[in-house]
């Protein structure tokens, strides 16, 4: 049987940023893909380029990046070459977004009942008529108590938790075919990470939504993952099925930031340091970002960075994988 | 084991308006309900709770920059709670009582360069000591926590985040207190250098002889620095007891639920988690005899609704507060 | 230390060519100010009844006004006393009010009570005539201009000073330099305080145009600074009666030396900034 084709599917996406101090190659051919209903995860540290990724597939980037190549095929469609007003069309419509702080993502001084009706009506997800009492059944979907009277709230009103929430309905909405969640749960207490997270898992599964989660929490991505891709400077490192993953990383970058990443049965001798740190983006920069960090660096790792396909659906980025 | 710290039913009010309260009526907010506890000489005590658990004001009174409203505090034998926290400083106990900040950009001055950063408590608080060999003490600070030497003439926006956490570490321990508290001192670094930080965190601890008490939301972290720990919920300690006892047999519902909902670095665990329905009650004018969990508990019984339930022991140092444990 | 600031100054002032085109612009009024009276060619207050009203000329730059004093003369002279005046009105309206103001930030109760109902009452007034009835009840002086000028603007540093002390009071590193034995005062001294400055360099900046503004007004009224003394609002005053019979010279040449002054003035604040605020050293 075909695998049917992805609904997302980034080809050799590159970004760079023009700064005060000179271009940064932000993002250097990363691709990967996701698939409907599948819950892909992007992991990597602060550089990594992860968020960067996540605003250059929804095309909401800073004025001061260009994509410099690349693709992202979005339901057949190119998201890199479509014009702005298709895009706007389809930003919040076909696909969604929610960020990390959740307070400042929502319209401070709009009731957040109204807010969710700005979606609807925009995309004619409910006709005029009716933006309070779908409304209301998106904010009961999301588990939100009393959600007639937390119709009117405004986000100040509302804990950290609750406003994740609302962001959640307002990006599922319209039923969009992907979410893209940077960071949703970074900040939140533990109990109302795993609550909303939980709750984003429920959502995904019922309406078959394919989400790509932006963390930077192994952990995280480890419970609700099905594929994880590590990027590392820009670069993607390795992606693989998130069992695979952890039962045998190929690349040494993420078999480091597994051993660094605290857990039972971890003792504090055995957790792993990094090396080293992130290279300078705006310079020259080798083939492989890690390799001046690598304990494995060997010369031929200066050569085109090969890709190399180490199981199914497993790839690597180095030339000397584990 | 010796006592170095010793806090008895510490609480701590705040006064707060209410809308719609009538006319003169006075409400406190109960950010810190009778607490108690102990921290012995060289012991790493680990601090856990979710916010609004009165985590950051505990830590408050006990580095003494706020005051209490009930309660003790005694530090190696000496009553440090009754003194005011703006004459705190002039006391001897002040150099021994230090903090390394969660943030490591906010907790430096922005116009200071490290090296002040780090000299400031040695001119303040050290013996009257000469610019020469205050340079020489804050170089060997810089050695002591792994900061190059050349970064001390930058300035915190020239730092990266793990150079600017170790100025601060370098801070805390320049006049060797014997109690450090640690609020968070790694959540805003990355996976990498957390463990660096962490290892020195232990290095120093031995080294210096100094006791820590650890606040974390990271049960993880907690339980490879700490020998002992304490769970607190809106204020109250509903756990205490040695990281193995509370990890492997926690006693109360609220711990219980915080521990499945830890993410672990592995493939999926089989362990189901707990989940907590409905939102915290409220600090303001609590109810004395209502369990503070009781209403998202998913073992509440009648008894907890009459009767506030008190720490009682399971065990070697294991203490919870709970009726049905 | 010093070197660096040196060459971080010289970063600043050749990054934005704004910046530089105002920065120079200063340097030059200063230059005038501090040797004005040594470079004018004729003296300002000697009159020449013989070349009266006449208009510019190779003799005369500026032409001559009424009673034959050269106003190219009296224009530069001028600039020191503008100068001096705002600088002056500034600076001690920066100094009370930013202490003022921080103070009522780290302390609140009484001290916030106190500041605030101050500069609530002084700002109920317009303040141009505030001004006014200060130095026409205090009497006519340079002092006296100095003295309305700055109070009328001590309001805007102390709220300005107000709100970043309030916002730095929570700050780590105050509490990290609490721990380290800082007394209150020594707080506010050295760790609050000077983070509190950078952001109001700008409106300092700002205020150096606005304080000259305000002394030439009320000198063009005929309060503070009196005739003979060559001053901007003086001679823009005298300069207004010959307009209508076709003498433009007289007032033309002190107004645009003003508008110079003013303009070097608002485009310097953002230079200021950068020049303060340790975040922008690199």
């Amino acid at each position: 049987m075909a695998t049917p084709a992805p609904l997302l599917s980034v080809e050799d996406l590159s970004v760079e940023f023009r700064t005060r101090d000179g271009l940064v190659k932000a993002l250097d051919r990363v691709s990967f893909d996701v698939h409907r209903g599948e819950t892909v995860g992007v992991v990597g540290e602060s550089g990594s380029g992860k968020s960067v990724t996540a605003f250059a597939v929804m095309r909401i980037l800073d004025p001061a990046a260009r994509i410099t190549g690349g693709q992202v095929a979005f339901d057949g469609v190119d998201l890199v070459a479509a014009r702005e007003s298709e895009l706007e069309a389809r930003r919040g419509r076909d696909l969604s977004m929610i960020f990390q702080n959740p307070r400042t993502a929502l319209n401070p001084i709009r009731q957040v009942g109204r807010q969710i009706g700005d979606v609807l009506l925009r995309h004619g997800g409910a006709k005029r008529g009716e933006l309070r009492k779908r409304a209301v059944e998106l904010l009961a979907q999301v588990q939100i108590p009393d959600p007639e009277r937390r119709y009117w709230a405004y986000p100040f009103e509302l804990s950290g938790g609750m406003c994740q929430r609302v962001m959640i309905a307002l990006a599922l909405a319209c039923g969009p075919a992907l979410l893209v969640a940077d960071e949703p749960t970074t900040g939140l207490d533990v109990t109302t990470q795993a609550a909303i997270m939980d709750l984003i898992d429920e959502l995904a599964r019922a309406k078959r939504m394919a989400t790509l989660l932006i963390t930077h929490d192994l952990g995280l991505a480890a419970l609700h993952c099905e594929r994880i891709v590590v990027m590392h400077a820009g670069h993607v490192v390795e992606s693989a099925p998130t069992a695979e993953l952890f039962a045998s990383p190929r690349h040494p970058y993420t078999a480091k930031l597994i051993a660094a990443t605290p857990g039972p049965g971890v003792s504090l001798d055995e957790l792993a340091a990094i090396p080293g740190g992130l290279p300078d983006l705006r310079g020259e920069l080798p083939a492989c970002r890690y390799s001046r960090r690598c304990e494995r660096y060997a010369p031929f790792c200066d050569e085109p960075l090969p890709l190399t396909e180490v199981g199914p659906r497993h790839t690597v980025a180095c030339a000397k994988p584990l | 084991m010796d006592t170095l710290l010793e806090v008895a039913s510490v609480s701590k009010r705040f006064p707060v308006t209410v809308k719609g309260a009538p006319r003169g009526s006075e409400h406190f907010l109960q950010a810190v309900d009778d607490v108690s506890f102990s921290i012995g000489r060289g012991e790493c005590v680990g601090l856990v709770g979710e916010s609004g658990c009165g985590k950051s004001t505990l830590v408050k009174l006990i580095t003494r920059l706020s005051d209490t409203s009930d309660g003790r505090i005694w530090f190696d034998g000496h009553d440090i709670g009754t003194v005011p926290a703006e004459r705190f400083a002039r006391r001897p106990e002040r150099a021994l009582i230090q903090m390394v900040f969660q943030d490591p950009t906010d907790g430096l001055n922005p116009r200071f360069t490290a090296f002040d950063t780090i000299a400031d408590p040695i001119r303040r608080l050290g013996r009257r000591a000469e610019a020469g060999e205050v340079a020489e003490r804050v170089s060997a600070l810089a050695d002591m926590v792994g900061l190059p030497r050349e970064l001390l003439g930058r300035y915190p926006h020239q730092l990266s985040g793990g150079q600017k956490q170790r100025v601060g570490i370098a801070r805390a321990v320049a006049l060797e207190p014997r109690l450090l508290v640690l609020d968070e001192p790694t959540s805003a670094l990355d996976v990498s250098v957390q463990a660096v930080i962490l290892k020195l965190l232990d290095s120093l601890r031995r080294r210096l002889g100094m006791s820590y008490l650890f606040v974390s939301h990271d049960l993880n972290v907690v339980r490879l620095l700490a020998d002992r720990m304490l769970v607190m919920y809106l204020g109250r300690i509903v756990e205490m007891g040695t990281v193995d006892e509370v990890f492997e047999g926690p006693r109360h519902p609220y711990t219980r639920a915080l521990l499945s909902c830890v993410p672990e670095p592995g493939p999926a665990g089989a362990g189901k988690r707990i989940r907590l329905s409905g939102e915290p009650r409220s600090p303001i004018d609590p109810d004395p005899n209502v369990c503070r969990f009781y209403g998202r508990c998913p073992d509440g019984i009648e008894r907890c609704a009459r009767e506030m339930p008190l720490l009682r022991s399971f065990g070697g140092a294991h203490v919870a507060a709970c009726h049905r444990a | 230390m010093t070197a660096a600031a040196l060459r971080h100054a010289r970063y600043v002032v050749t990054e934005n060519p704004i910046t530089l085109v105002a920065f120079s612009m200063l340097l030059f009024l200063l230059f005038l100010a501090l040797l004005g009276p040594v470079l004018a060619p004729y003296d300002p207050l000697k009159s020449d009844t013989a070349s009266t009203l006449k208009p510019p000329s190779a003799r005369h730059w500026f032409g001559t006004d009424q009673l034959g004093r050269d106003m190219l003369s009296r224009v530069m002279v001028a600039t020191r006393l503008d100068m001096a005046i705002a600088f002056s009105a500034v600076a001690l309206s920066f100094a009370v009010g930013s202490l003022a103001g921080a103070c009522a930030g780290v302390f609140g109760g009484w001290t916030e009570r106190i500041v605030s109902r101050i500069s609530d009452t002084i700002m109920a007034f317009p303040l141009f005539v505030l001004a006014m009835g200060i130095v026409a009840a205090l009497g006519n002086s340079v002092f006296n201009v100095i003295l309305a000028t700055a109070i009328i603007n001590l309001p805007f540093y102390a709220r300005m000073a107000r709100a970043e002390a309030n916002v730095r009071r929570e700050a780590g590193f105050v509490e990290a330099a609490r721990l380290s034995g800082n007394g209150t005062m020594r707080v506010l001294a050295v760790h609050i305080y000077p983070n509190c400055l950078p952001p109001m360099m700008v409106q300092a900046s700002l205020n150096l145009g606005w304080a000259m503004l305000n002394a030439a007004g009320l000198a063009f009224i005929g309060l503070g600074v009196r005739p003979p003394t060559p001053e901007w609002g003086i001679l823009v005053a005298e300069g207004t009666s010959f307009i209508l019979s076709g003498e433009w010279w007289i007032a033309l040449f002190p107004g645009l030396a003003l508008m110079l002054a003013v303009f070097c003035f608002n485009l310097m604040g953002d230079g200021l900034r950068d020049l303060i605020d340790p975040r922008r050293r690199t």
